[in-house]
């Protein structure tokens, strides 16, 4: 279990490392993200009932489409030098390249995250320094994260992979999706909890569900 | 489209001969050969079996005595030569002692905190080397090593495998360079449409008699 763990961080602390060299994936995700915000923000001119149902959706919009980036890139990566042959070679658990990976997609994402929701509080006047609002970004993005690369591990040998992982993905992550919109709008709508939290739950349930799907599945997804 | 299925030839020649040349024309099967034994891709008919590890149950625990030297180096361009052998280290569970020896043997530990991206291919062939014997392998595959290798580069490998020759341990290796890999092999074997069609130990040939051999094996005329 120990070398399991280490093995894992090592695939974490590989990526970070080389994005912390050339901020390709952060900087893209970011950008990205801040402009999306921003565009909806002048395009949508909403009064303050509107903005707490519609802003939900304008926000795991700019999640998803940021997100869907980062994922492209970061498989892309292990393929372009022929690394992932190389991650393969290693005498681990093929899981351990799907949580190394995973995790990695999910830090960058939330890191995306905690500096647009600031921008997000700011010209959209919502609070989203709510504990429960907050966790709901961390389960939505962890569902994301881990269907996200299972995908994209899937589609990475493609020519066409650019454009493979967004009409797989986007389907797939529909109910993570629709179940963080609703959950974020009872929320920014200060609905009592019991009204929304049957989507907490889905959220919860997805995730699970799809990590182990992933856990299960991913060594026949490597295969040649 | 090449059947990936292994001749038993292949293990008879490993078992008895430990530095085995494969030879063949394009697409006749080199790259998959190794590729299977590898560990990278999977038969699509056939039992597999290298040394006492029988193929897919073994993969893992095989893995930890293989070595692969590929078309690519499977290396990180954002990450510093050390780091890449520090990542791999973790991967394989091995003291970062080993880093600083593996640099040595392979020359580069002067460009240890150089970004693998700014290295030259020669240099980044040799870390390639590096990475493939970090873990002491009991059976090293070399494709093409000699392609894109400096002059430095080909005698350090030259070296190595002749170390690995006399300490026992099994090369299998494919190359153009017919001479200077026949050289350090102990056996040719010549594939031809995913079949070992020619096999004779290299004691037996010269330089002209081994292009000879390599003739006449395509035209099926050779020993089998």
């Amino acid at each position: 279990m120990r070398s399991y763990l280490r093995a894992v961080g090592a695939v974490i602390w590989k990526d970070f490392r080389a994005e912390w060299r050339n901020r390709e994936n952060l900087s893209a995700m970011l950008v990205f993200a801040l402009l999306v915000i921003l565009i909806f923000n002048f395009a949508l001119e909403l009064d303050l009932q509107a903005r707490a149902s519609l802003s939900a959706g304008v926000l795991w919009t700019t999640f998803i489409f940021a997100g869907t980036i980062g994922l492209n890139r970061s498989l892309a990566v292990e393929k372009d030098r022929g690394c992932l042959d190389g991650l393969l070679l290693a005498p681990v658990d093929r899981s351990v390249i799907f949580f190394g990976k995973a995790i990695g997609n999910l830090a960058f994402m939330l890191l995306v995250e905690a500096i647009v929701l600031p921008v997000f509080n700011f010209l959209y006047g919502l609070n989203v320094f709510q504990p429960g609002f907050l966790g709901v970004v961390v389960l939505g993005s962890i569902g994301y994260a881990a269907v996200g690369t299972l995908l994209s591990t899937m589609v990475v040998q493609a020519r066409t992979r650019d454009i493979l992982l967004p009409i797989l993905l986007f389907p797939l992550t529909l109910p993570v999706v629709i179940a963080a919109v609703k959950a974020s709008q009872g929320f920014f709508q200060n609905l009592p909890l019991g009204e929304f939290s049957v989507w907490i739950n889905l959220l919860v349930a997805y995730d699970l569900i799809f990590i182990a799907v992933a856990f299960m599945v991913f060594d026949y997804v490597l295969e040649d | 489209m090449i059947p990936r299925t292994l001749e038993k030839t292949v293990e008879r020649a490993m078992r008895t001969f430990p530095a085995v040349l494969i030879i063949g024309p394009r697409q006749s099967g080199k790259t998959t050969l190794l590729r299977i034994l590898a560990t990278l891709s999977r038969p699509t008919s056939g039992l597999v079996r290298v040394a006492a590890y029988q193929l897919p149950q073994a993969e893992a625990d095989l893995r930890n005595h293989l070595g692969l030297v590929s078309h690519q180096p499977l290396l990180y361009g954002d990450l510093t030569a050390e780091e890449n052998l520090q990542f791999f280290s973790k991967l394989y569970s091995i003291s970062e002692d080993r880093i600083r020896e593996v640099l040595d043997i392979v020359g580069l530990v002067k460009r240890k905190d150089d970004l693998v991206r700014n290295f030259s291919r020669g240099m980044q062939q040799r870390l390639a080397i590096g990475r493939a014997i970090l873990h002491n392998p009991q059976i090293l595959l070399l494709d093409e090593p000699y392609t894109g290798l400096d002059q430095e580069a080909g005698e350090i490998l030259d070296s190595l495998l002749l170390g690995n020759a006399r300490e026992g341990r099994t090369v299998l290796m494919t190359s153009h360079n017919l001479v200077r890999a026949a050289n350090l092999a102990t056996r040719v074997d010549l594939l031809s449409r995913g079949r070992i069609t020619a096999s004779v130990p290299t004691s037996q040939l010269g330089s002209k008699d081994l292009i000879e051999f390599y003739r006449e094996g395509l035209r099926g005329g050779g020993p089998v």
